[in-house]
């Protein structure tokens, strides 16, 4: 490809000549591997106060009665749990890869707009501070879910305003990632480089940016309709003014099934990289991986109401949403089977970005388990708004977007800071981090088959032990995320050297072709892939 | 892990189901009580037959492979990376056992949603954070009550032992007839509710300013608890749903002493009350409706729920107060909730519950009564 840059007799510039430094040169910085850290800072904080909500969660929730916050906050502690999660660390993490990874691996020196990817991070700090202030408004933070339901939105306070406002700048900041990475892609790929050559990674990030231009301008409308039906005396979702409450559900869910794909799509693509490399085998099946990713993504439009089965839609309707549906199990199962006979007769290490992959094989594949239970409506009726579904959605997010995530981190961190993690840690990091996942989250399935709604602060006593055995395992998955700050602290200060490529499987560009760490602007010269 | 062994068995515990016994664990579906329930049941238990085959095979392969083509026991990567013909397999097996899931899914389903040849229709209606009943066609026709949670609060705030119901009891249960297709038809005053009792195998939103249905026939007699499952604001956990299936002899009986009951009561609208009996029955209405928000000592939660106490519209004019108890107040700047409508309260409850604000927590109103005619002539304006 032609558009990159290619400037003969200029490789050594100094790197840091003419920026500022200190806070500034981070202010300021135009650079992707800047940025890319920064995203993943950010996320990792966010995923902190995040966990500092859940763990409130869980607190209340260790047995019956109400012990430690009054009902309303709890309402509180789980919509902005959820949207701190899906909005504020899942989503900005894979950012965070996106922005390191892709142009090292399509053998470019940057992104295609450097100066708007400045921008559409720096988004993120404002749009978390409104969040954070709403905890500080008058009728106090918002308790309404992360789904943020009408007409239960009109009722609260302005805690809501500064929530929707935080959504609309996060939506921004998306799109405009979205169209950084997308061009990049399509236009910044190595001599050679065809699309199908593109490493997974990039595949799927490719594939997810046009989600999410597709349905983030969707979400800000039904946030913006709720916005109108609060101040403006519209009635969108207000049946008396010729509105329906529904609609809300329907918007909200068009982007809120993409969305679910949006942070599962760029796992899939961390795992694609890992597996192989740790196989010491090429990927099988890249191209059906390709066209089974890009299925599931169309396929993602058209199930949006199978989280609506219970508002009274017509049975045709809860038919068709069945089908649709049932028929994502088949390219999931095609990635699945992918990656397994990748490993078949490969040579497989067991360090801990492999570890952490196939933690995450193990748990989303149960995850699409209990998807597939939920996706038929009549055992649906029964679960819907149950802990089942909560240990579902938990299980497909934390096993599997935020397994992902630790498998990246664990796997680029010697290529992005030249210096090896402790792998006897890291290992410690994966075992604990398995297991008091499954503490916390298996048994919530038999919660909810039980019959506990999901978002309650209090309890029948019936329920009381696996809401204990859940709390246990919550505190200790939380506390072992601890562990992970110090790992990567420790590699930053005292790490051994990494050499240039630690894995001897891994064969995309940035360990084939660069120097580690990784230099500032990655590729000066375009690499020529045969 | 108490009572763990005795749980272990094909089909249910009968833990929400019973009368009484919701401090044994439950792990499993409810014991149904329609048939509609048992094929949910059938199913999911089919789904897990399914899921576990595939389950041992998929991480079959996955375990063996990692334990017999690793690295350390000196296995050297093959480096073969496409194969057509098990591509194909393994997109078109699932496939068709998808077709096999969807079949039996498909008739539970429709059964679910039968909802035809109702002898009884009632409607359901969702309220922050009650349950109102209205029997609208078949035996037990003109029946109206309010049901909501009997938990006293001490019991939620630790102060009391928990009793064998805790959260799920109500003080006026929704009776139907064993035998029979009971239509329910949902909607709300306010915000979106679910109707929700597992042991039916319903749960069906109930949405502001539309009505959806739903039905079950329970085929056994028994008490049936379920809870409120769409987050409806402070008070959603609070706000079960009691259903009670009796015999037709005691249906016909039941109905006869509600008949009564609403006689008696259109009769107390009319007559003149005294301060005591006001306030006595004003206080309970307060703990019912009102101190969870405005909470039990009338000071409210300061920047969220107003205080009561010296409070200007409780010790203004009484047809003041009356508006705002029957039409509410939108609370944009107001609390985390806005004060919702308490129309669906009666004229007698709220006419005491006025009066009892006006004297309690050293609040001393010039008009210290609120009859209830007066309620009920107000109610008339809008």
């Amino acid at each position: 490809m032609s558009a990159v840059l290619d400037q003969p007799g200029h490789g050594h510039h100094d790197e840091h000549a003419d920026h500022p430094s200190g806070l500034m040169r981070w202010v300021t910085t135009t650079n992707h591997k800047d940025i890319g850290t920064m995203y993943l800072w950010f996320s990792f904080i966010m995923f902190l106060v995040g966990g500092v909500m859940a763990l409130t969660i869980r607190a209340e929730l260790f047995m019956p009665g109400m012990q430690i916050v009054r009902p309303e906050f709890f309402n509180a502690m789980t919509t902005y749990h959820g949207l701190i999660m899906v909005f504020g660390a899942i989503m900005p993490a894979f950012v965070g890869f996106a922005n390191w990874q892709i142009p090292m691996m399509i053998g470019a020196p940057d992104m295609a707009f450097p100066r708007m990817n400045n921008w559409s991070f720096w988004l993120l700090p404002p749009a978390a501070t409104l969040l954070i202030l709403s905890f500080f408004m008058p009728g106090g933070p918002a308790g309404v879910g992360w789904t943020m339901y009408a007409p239960l939105t009109v009722q609260m306070g302005p805690a809501m305003d500064l929530t929707i406002f935080a959504v609309h700048i996060l939506g921004i900041s998306s799109i405009m990632g979205s169209i950084n990475i997308i061009t990049t892609l399509l236009n910044m790929r190595a001599p050679g480089m065809t699309l199908m050559k593109m490493p997974m990674f990039c595949w799927t990030w490719l594939i997810t940016a046009y989600l999410l231009i597709a349905v983030m301008p969707v979400l800000a409308g039904a946030v913006t309709m709720t916005l109108t039906d609060r101040h403006f005396g519209t009635t969108f979702f207000n049946a008396g003014g010729g509105g329906d409450p529904v609609l809300y559900q329907h918007i909200f869910w068009f982007f809120g099934h993409p969305e679910v794909y949006i942070i599962a799509i760029p796992a899939f693509g961390v795992i694609s990289q890992v597996i192989p490399a740790f196989s010491r085998k090429p990927l099988f099946g890249y191209t059906s991986m390709v066209y089974a990713t890009a299925s599931i993504a169309i396929l993602s439009f058209i199930v949006w109401a199978h989280h609506m089965y219970t508002v009274g839609m017509p049975t045709a309707g809860q038919l068709y949403f069945m089908y649709a549906t049932m028929l994502i199990a088949v390219p999931t199962g095609v990635k699945v089977f992918n990656w397994l006979a990748t490993m078949w007769k490969g040579s497989i290490t067991l360090e801990t970005p492999m570890l952490f992959a196939l933690g995450f094989l193990f748990l989303f594949t149960m995850g699409g388990f209990s998807g597939l239970v939920l996706a038929l409506t009549a055992v649906d009726v029964q679960l819907h708004d149950t802990y089942y579904v909560v240990a579902h959605f938990h299980y497909v997010m934390v096993a599997g977007a935020l397994f992902a995530a630790f498998a990246g981190v664990y796997f680029w961190l010697p290529k992005w800071t030249g210096k090896m993690y402790d792998e006897r840690l890291g290992q410690w990091h994966f075992w604990l981090s398995i297991i008091f996942f499954n503490v916390a989250f298996f048994v919530q399935h038999f919660l909810g088959i039980a019959g506990m709604p999901r978002r309650i602060p209090d309890y029948s006593p019936q329920f009381t032990e696996f809401n204990m055995i859940s709390t246990i395992g919550a505190f200790g998955f939380g506390v072992s995320q601890l562990l992970l700050l110090y790992i990567v602290i420790k590699t930053i200060r005292s790490g051994k050297p990494a050499p240039e490529n630690p894995w001897e499987g891994a064969d995309s560009l940035e360990w084939t072709h660069l120097p580690t760490p990784a230099p500032y602007h990655s590729f000066e010269t375009p690499p020529v892939v045969k | 892990m108490r009572k763990l062994a005795g749980g272990w068995k094909w089909g249910a515990v009968p833990a929400l189901a019973s009368g009484s016994a919701s401090a044994e664990m439950a792990w499993n579906f409810q014991e149904g009580a329609t048939r509609a329930a048992q094929q949910v049941n059938d199913l999911h238990w089919l789904m897990m037959i399914i899921i576990l085959i595939i389950f041992v095979g998929v991480f079959g392969v996955m375990f063996y492979s990692i334990f017999a083509h690793r690295k350390s026991v000196g296995h050297k990567a093959a480096q073969f990376h496409e194969n057509t013909t098990v591509e194909l397999i393994w997109t078109v097996v699932p496939f068709l056992i998808l077709i096999l899931m969807a079949w039996p899914a498909t008739k539970a389903l429709l059964n679910l949603r039968d909802t035809s040849a109702a002898d009884i229709t009632i409607k359901t209606t969702g309220y922050q954070w009650k349950w109102g009943y209205d029997y609208l066609k078949g035996e037990g026709e003109g029946i109206s009550f309010l049901s909501q949670l009997a938990t006293p609060y001490d019991q939620i705030y630790g102060n009391a032992p928990k009793s064998d119901n805790y959260l799920l009891e109500v003080d006026n249960e929704l009776v139907v007839p064993v035998g029979k297709k009971v239509r329910i038809l949902t909607t709300a005053s306010d915000v979106i509710h679910s109707w929700f009792v597992p042991a039916l195998s319903v749960k069906q939103d109930a949405i502001p300013g539309f009505v959806r249905e739903t039905a079950f026939r329970a085929d056994r007699e028994g008490v049936f608890r379920g809870q409120c499952a769409e987050l409806c604001g402070k008070e959603h956990g609070f706000m079960p749903i009691v259903v009670k299936v009796v015999s037709q002899e005691q249906y016909t009986a039941w109905v006869g002493e509600q008949r009564k009951k609403m006689a008696a009561a259109a009769d107390d609208v009319n007559k003149e009350w005294m301060l005591d009996e006001l306030n006595t029955r004003g206080e309970k209405v307060y703990a019912a409706n009102c101190a969870a928000c405005h909470q039990a000592n009338g000071q409210g939660v300061p920047n969220a729920f107003p205080s009561l106490v010296g409070s200007k519209v409780v010790l203004g004019p009484a047809d003041d107060q009356i508006a705002l108890l029957l039409h509410g107040r939108k609370g944009v700047f107001m609390p985390g909730s806005a004060m919702p409508a308490q129309e669906n309260l009666s004229d007698v409850d709220l006419a005491a519950v006025a009066t009892y604000t006006r004297n309690a927590w050293g609040n001393a109103a010039e008009d210290k009564v609120v009859q209830p005619a007066e309620v009920k002539a107000d109610r008339g304006k809008k």
